[in-house]
């Protein structure tokens, strides 16, 4: 198998990386309409188990005491887990300068977005009475009454809604010359939207001084905010006194689980849009490489923390604690914990062998698979807690019922179809980040080339004579 | 004398930035390097080499958004505990700093997003209408040099940016 092993071909002309992105809005695979199909029905499933739920209550979920919180509550702990890494990593990346990630930043901070608004509506639908959902908002009433501040929860709330707002803003701010690039090309509808979007982008230097700074002073905002996020939702558990909750390491276990799921995402979603939209020249293997090495380290992090959190309770020798571990390891929900930790500890070690890495429909699977461990990962963390508390009057065990399992199967479709949506609407890949990443390997090759000591032409694939360092513009040629 | 502007539509970095160092040099009387703007489909790294250093303040704008949302974040949850006298404190303290912090932090980066994202709009004078020396080839691969100067200058201009193998010059239509 021919592999390449640069992130980018340095020779894309830049006209060529505007029409490749352009058409891609226009032209995905007849694979891209099946899929949004399969999010259609899968989110009504959803759609009838809630109209069902909202119809009948909440008794239909299997919940009640002792088992308050169960799938909804693991689902919302998973798609904000899942929204960490896009903007988190994009942020992270940015500041390093790892310039690897501008072909694949704008799907991963779309994740994040939709992510955070699928997430948004579990504890809404936990609610049961939706229509009171408005009360942790923090509003003047003549009657004086307001959340308690001190409740996690309402942490939550202020949490996600910075976070979601942040997020949203870091997509949108990147996306401006991206948008000017396509109302300059666009017609109808979408000429009108993306000059009400691109708010006037005209490319001169004020802009692009003032939007560096912009960028760069939001990533440094957003990655405090994105680990804040994940401690706080942490904190509804390790702030209980309950016995598997109140772990000192939840904070970096649940911000490691959250940027471990959110990159085998960013895996799923590489693939899947290489392949709808034709961007193998974009998403390459060698930068589907290097995230798949992110995942296996984080992986191993989460690993770690997992046996450290083992350690704890164990020598720690607190019996109703050390009681609950033994049961999730032998006890009624015994199978899928054991399957938690083969996805999430085992399976990544395919991640370690290039062989597999490189193999896209194995990356795939894989990557599925490792979202699922960590889905289980949540459902292990709310449900046995529940069954095995301090008193035995409130042992019990409960299986989700099917209204739940629907309404979690059918947020997948909800987040697809949103997903989808947004990159057929808006580029998915930031053209003008792939033109500077393309300028500036090819500076680079060109200073290595005159390094090197070679006065010759450096030559390009084609065997063409290119110009040598420093002179002319990369990626111009074909202006 | 009345003013003018002109665009010159260059293939690459190089040729506008040489243009550039012409007029930084003094070879257009008249003409001085704060009349230059530069417009391009990417930053350039070393923009800054070139046409020196330009204002961009957005980050007191952020300064300014953090100190107000940890203000105003403070303010508002210590005002609403209180003011809330239906809940029984129970001994606690009405105004707990432990979990005011973490709302406050919470909306120190709020504010500072907001703010950071509202100076943008007005130092990037977003949302202005654009003028008719916009050319759609700046968002693809061209390099765009504007220069504002009087009317007597336009030919040397002109001239100028011929040297520098200028693919097209565009006039400012008054409107």
């Amino acid at each position: 198998m021919h592999i390449n092993e640069k992130d980018i071909d340095e020779n894309i002309k830049w006209a060529e990386i505007n029409k490749d992105v352009l058409k891609s809005m226009e032209n995905p695979r007849p694979a891209y309409w099946v899929a949004i199909g399969l999010c259609l029905a899968m989110l009504s499933v959803a759609v009838v188990a809630e109209i069902y739920q909202y119809q009948t209550g909440m008794g239909v979920t299997n919940l009640n005491n002792p088992h308050m919180w169960d799938l909804y509550i693991a689902t919302f702990i998973f798609w904000i887990g899942m929204s960490h890494s896009g903007t988190l990593l994009s942020a992270i990346l940015h500041i390093i300068h790892a310039d690897w990630r501008k072909p694949i930043y704008r799907f991963a901070e779309a994740m994040t977005t939709f992510s955070l608004m699928t997430a948004g509506l579990f504890p809404m639908i936990h609610l049961g009475r939706v229509w009171n959902m408005y009360w942790v908002i923090p509003y003047v009433t003549d009657r004086g009454i307001w959340p308690n501040f001190r409740s996690p929860l309402v942490w939550d709330a202020f949490a996600i809604t910075t976070y979601l707002t942040s997020s949203a803003l870091f997509l949108f701010i990147g996306m401006i010359p991206d948008l000017a690039i396509c109302r300059d090309n666009a017609k109808g509808w979408r000429k009108k939207l993306y000059t009400v979007l691109s708010m006037g982008w005209r490319g001169d230097d004020r802009q692009w001084r003032n939007f560096r700074k912009t960028y760069m002073l939001m990533a440094c905002f957003l990655i405090p905010l994105a680990v804040s996020v994940h401690s706080i939702v942490s904190s509804d558990f390790a702030m209980s006194i309950m016995p598997g909750w109140h772990v000192t390491s939840f904070p970096p276990y649940f911000v490691a689980g959250a940027l471990y799921s959110g990159c085998a995402a960013i895996i799923t979603l590489f693939i899947l849009l290489r392949y709808f939209f034709y961007f193998e020249k974009y998403m390459t293997i060698a930068i589907m490489e290097k995230i798949c090495k992110l995942t296996f380290a984080i992986a191993m992090v989460w690993t770690y923390l997992n046996l450290i959190e083992f350690a704890s309770i164990w020598y720690g020798h607190d019996m109703v604690s050390k009681e609950l571990l033994i049961s999730k390891f032998t006890g009624p929900y015994s199978f899928w914990f054991w399957l938690m930790l083969f996805c999430g500890s085992v399976v990544p070690f395919m991640l370690a062998f290039k062989k597999y890495r490189c193999h896209m429909p194995t990356m795939f699977v894989v990557s599925l698979v490792l979202n699922l461990g960590m889905w289980l990962e949540r459902w292990m963390i709310v449900t046995p807690t529940l069954s095995l508390s301090y008193h035995p009057f409130q042992w019990d065990v409960m299986w989700p019922s099917v209204v739940q399992w629907g309404i979690v199967f059918g947020s997948f479709g909800w987040f697809g179809l949103l997903f989808l949506t947004f990159v057929k609407i808006f580029p998915s890949v930031s053209m003008y980040e792939v033109k500077e990443m393309v300028y500036h390997r090819k500076r680079e090759a060109g200073s290595a080339a005159s390094e090197e000591g070679s006065a010759a032409p450096v030559k390009n694939e084609e065997g063409n004579k290119a110009t040598p360092s420093g002179s002319g513009t990369p990626g111009l040629e074909g202006a | 004398m009345s003013k003018c502007r002109i665009m010159g539509l260059f293939s690459d970095f190089e040729e506008a930035f040489c243009a550039i160092s012409d007029i930084k040099e003094g070879k257009l009387s008249g003409v001085s390097i704060d009349d230059v703007t530069l417009k391009s489909p990417i930053e350039h790294p070393e923009i800054e080499e070139v046409l020196g250093e330009r204002s961009a303040p957005v980050p007191y704008f952020t300064l300014a958004g953090a100190i107000f949302g940890i203000t105003f974040g403070f303010t508002f949850l210590s005002s609403a505990q209180a003011n809330f006298l239906v809940q029984p404190q129970g001994g606690k303290p009405v105004v707990p700093l432990p979990s005011n912090i973490v709302l406050t932090y919470e909306m120190m980066i709020l504010f500072a997003v907001l703010f950071t994202v509202t100076s943008l709009m007005v130092c990037g004078r977003f949302m202005t209408k654009r003028s008719s020396l916009y050319s759609e080839k700046v968002c693809i691969d061209q390099i765009g040099v504007i220069v504002e100067m009087d009317e007597a200058d336009l030919e040397s201009t002109k001239e100028l940016f011929k040297k520098h193998k200028v693919l097209e010059i565009r006039e400012e239509v008054k409107q």
